[in-house]
């Protein structure tokens, strides 16, 4: 499990979380932003990510092809993310070459130039990202069952955008978008890796300190009550093959209800992963809707998962349906297995179970430093890292009666949305 | 460049890794790594879809992925309750001249691991109903498959480039071949190809090599087979003559996939070294070297456009490959070809092979901080004969590489007139 961590905060209001970890030659370093696609506006989503790829175009001391080059010329592993809560940039380097990300971190935080040309560009690039995933028939659905689960919250779209919205955003919503949100005041810099953190410390100051902060704009989320009704969807479009996701409300990261979520998650579909890098996850053959599902060949595949957000997101379960049976044959056995969860504790053994899993997974996770790091900067965006370094003694104390609980509040039809895509040629289905 | 990096002492090298050959053929690579509380074991044996025959496209995948389906002493409930009640995962595959297994455990569950490995492997039984339940998973596989535009562009470009040769069958097969698949062919193939002999098994993580050595010994080391045939005849290719278009339409997509290219080198020629150096420009280096530079960046076709070279014990390939918009197609095939030529015309730049050299070499910590990239690297080392040392001296081989040898493998290889070109999507 991790270790002593240093933090430390700037003047200019950007903390640094750092990690020592003496195992390989090498350093993390990532810059996470509170900014993601909840804090955007209808009629302007994306642009969260879209900014995040004009990130890549360079500063004036910097220039597009320059900053790739420097750091691939070093071997280094460099990319970006942006999600509900979140952006975040990282470069893992050789342990002597580490300056080079902060450099170039603390100049695109302010620096970056968002010229028209290169976001004109950038549109194009980003529509053929969007239409790469329309391709995917879950992404169709997932889209549409997402949508549905939320009346307001930004968390009803998804992180790369409307269509709509990706043709008609201009340079300037861009640029104030990156002006409004990238600054020290709304940044963490977590480091790990190979350094010595009072030494590292000196260089991070050296490049950040003389950065100016502004105020963040004040969040446009509201909260947003259960769904009252349960939602029914269905889309059709081409292939043979029939899916169903379920989403359910489920708690935010720092609720205390989501340790025990974490139970039912790895009981109904396997445990979700928490590593972003050389983690790997674990099947989940002897999960509880495997068993029910695909071992009765009602379907050929099911999984589910659960991130931990600031707002509470959703626990999607995503069934592949067995051509040979009907949509509905399928969710009536699911719900018998929901059912079940909501009459009986799950029992002690089956707690212990979910423990070692995430044990394991933790031992995983924690051989990549960039994983490591990613970590020490995740757990930040909606608690803290104590968040990490308690996981398994929280998960510990889970009890049957937490769990049950947790079910009774969650697991609830009226909260949830139903989804089917039916292939357009297939019809659903025989029985 | 002069001088070695700092970092040669940490890379894998003889003194840090333990092979043995055991007497029944099977080779066996451990690396510790005290660091880790995990254990990897993954590891190959000769026994890919090579080996079955045109009607039963997919046998040997099918083979290996129902080996867990049941053994003498355990079944299908009991092989998986074992591993995922203790966060341990073992899983299975099949290529064109191998089946692979993939393990990882916390390393107090590395014995439990182990047996059940040498398990499946020696004594899996095949039952009747889990066949029938994977035919029922592999057909909505491949009726999924059918959808994909990338996979189909993939696929379809492999059965043109690799025509009249195994190389151009897909491992997952067809749907008309899984159907034929019956439960004794899997008992068949596994009785005559699985077994020790050209086979190897790595092991990283927090173990003593001596111990790990034993476990491997006790659990694989009495494994013999005597019907386990050696490696196939390859039939030779034919040279790609012309412009080879094909277009397989799948409806309703809004991207295009593209898939261009030609033959390229194996991984155990010389042209292997140049070539790769010379892709890394092309079509891999920063956000995807040169292809990327023109296709995305500049002209901001296509999400990912990258050039890749797929080079094993065989003829490998050098392929093109972008997501685009349909109406964008041909001005992204022009954008490649272009590419082409000014690679086969000019040598790289003293500036762009500098780069990558330092690229290659600077991401080798990298690939080693998991165990699982340690792995990745010994099972290479073995199945390419490369040498215990290859890490160490990687940053020698590398940087030996000239201008002009790169230009003259690209000359050989690549011919923009001479393409195969597969594109799957929906044209408008």
């Amino acid at each position: 499990m991790p270790g002593d961590i240093t933090t430390a905060q700037l003047s200019n209001g950007l903390k640094i979380r750092l990690k020592e970890i003496h195992t390989a030659p090498i350093i993390s370093s990532w810059m996470w932003y509170g900014v993601g696609s909840r804090n955007e506006l209808p009629g302007k989503t994306g642009l969260s990510h879209w900014v995040e790829h004009m990130q890549f175009k360079g500063t004036p001391t910097y220039p597009g092809g320059k900053l790739d080059k420097l750091i691939s010329r070093e071997g280094g592993s460099w990319n970006a993310f942006t999600f509900l809560d979140w952006t975040t940039y990282f470069e893992t380097l050789p342990k002597n070459k580490i300056t080079l990300a902060f450099k170039l971190e603390a100049d695109r935080m302010v620096n970056s130039r968002y010229e028209l040309c290169e976001v004109e560009s950038e549109r194009t690039v980003i529509i053929s990202e969007r239409e790469g995933s329309e391709n995917e028939p879950l992404f169709k659905l997932g889209e549409t069952v997402q949508k549905a689960a939320y009346k307001t919250h930004p968390y009803r779209n998804e992180v790369i955008g409307e269509k709509s919205d990706l043709t008609t955003i201009q340079r300037d919503d861009l640029y104030n978008h990156y002006f409004s949100y990238y600054t020290p005041a709304n940044a963490l810099l977590a480091v790990a890796g190979d350094f010595n953190s009072t030494e590292l410390l000196e260089v991070i100051r050296e490049q950040f300190d003389k950065l100016l902060s502004h105020q963040t704009p004040a969040s446009p989320v509201k909260k947003e009550a259960l769904p009252e009704h349960e939602t029914r969807l269905s889309i059709s479009g081409p292939g043979e093959t029939t899916y169903i996701q379920i989403a359910y409300r489920a708690p935010s990261g720092n609720d205390k209800d989501f340790m025990p979520f974490t139970v039912i998650d790895s009981l109904m579909t396997g445990p979700t992963g928490l590593n972003m890098f050389g983690g790997g996850s674990i099947s989940n053959k002897s999960s509880r809707l495997y068993r029910a599902l695909v071992d009765k060949e009602l379907a050929i595949g099911v999984g589910g998962g659960i991130q931990a957000t600031i707002d509470p997101f959703l626990y999607v379960i995503t069934i592949t349906v067995n051509p040979r049976h009907k949509a509905e044959t399928v969710l009536a056995a699911l719900d018998n297995e929901v059912h079940d969860l909501l009459e009986q504790p799950v029992s002690q053994k089956e707690v212990e179970r979910a423990i070692k899993q995430a044990r394991a997974l933790f031992a995983y996770g924690s051989e990549s430093i960039t994983n490591q790091a990613f970590w020490l900067g995740y757990s930040e965006m909606f608690a803290d890292y104590n968040w990490f370094t308690t996981y398994l003694d929280r998960l510990s104390t889970m009890t049957p009666k937490d769990s049950l609980a947790v079910c009774q509040k969650y697991l609830v039809d009226s909260a949830r949305v139903v989804g089917f895509y039916i292939p357009a040629i297939a019809g659903g289905g025989a029985e | 460049m002069t001088g070695k990096s700092a970092f040669c002492n940490t890379l894998p090298g003889p003194e840090t890794i333990s092979r043995t050959r055991l007497s029944n053929g099977l080779t066996a690579l451990i690396r510790p790594n005290p660091d880790s509380l995990s254990v990897v074991v993954t590891g190959y044996l000769l026994a890919g879809a090579l080996y079955e025959p045109d009607e039963k496209l997919g046998l040997a995948h099918y083979t290996s992925l129902a080996l867990m389906r049941g053994t003498r002493t355990r079944d299908f409930k009991k092989i998986y309750a074992g591993l995922e009640n203790i966060g341990a995962s073992l899983s299975f595959g099949a290529s064109i001249h191998t089946m692979s297994f993939s393990g990882r455990a916390l390393v107090e569950d590395l014995p439990f691991l182990l047996q059940l490995l040498s398990e499946v492997l020696k004594t899996p039984t095949f039952p009747q109903e889990h066949v029938e339940k994977l035919r029922s998973q592999f057909l909505t596989g491949l009726a999924i498959r059918a959808q994909d535009t990338s996979e189909m562009a993939s696929l379809v470009f492999d059965r043109m480039l690799y025509a009249n040769h195994p190389y151009g069958r897909p491992e997952d097969g067809y749907t008309e071949t899984i159907k034929t698949i019956t439960a004794q062919d899997l008992i068949d193939f596994h009785a005559s190809h699985y077994g020790p002999t050209g086979g190897v098994v790595v092991m990283v993580g927090p173990i003593d090599p001596k111990q790990g050595m034993d476990l491997i010994a006790k659990h694989l080391g009495d494994w013999h087979n005597p019907l386990q045939p050696g490696e196939p005849f390859l039939p030779e290719l034919k040279p790609i003559s012309g412009i080879q278009r094909e277009h397989t339409a799948i409806p309703e997509k809004a991207q295009m996939d593209l898939v261009m290219g030609t033959l390229g080198p194996s991984r155990l020629s010389q042209d292997y070294y140049p070539a790769s150096l010379g892709n890394n420009i092309l079509g891999q280096f920063g956000m995807m070297g040169r292809i990327g530079e023109s296709v995305r960046e500049k002209s901001g076709l296509a999400y990912y456009a990258y050039s890749n070279m797929s080079a094993g014990v065989g003829p490998g390939s050098w392929e093109f490959v972008a997501g685009v918009n349909p109406t964008s197609l041909e001005r992204a095939i022009q954008l490649i070809n272009s590419e082409i030529k000014r690679f086969t015309t000019k040598p790289v730049s003293r500036e762009e092979l500098s780069d990558v050299k330092a690229n290659m070499v600077g991401r080798l910590p990298l690939a080693f901080e998991s165990n699982g990239g340690v792995a990745s690297a010994l099972i290479n080392l073995e199945r390419y004969q490369l040498g215990l040392d290859y890490y160490q001296h990687y940053e020698d081989l590398v940087n030996s590489i000239t201008r002009d040898e790169i230009l003259s493998v690209a000359q050989k290889y690549l011919h923009a007139e001479r393409m195969i070109i597969s594109t799957a999507g929906t044209l408008e």
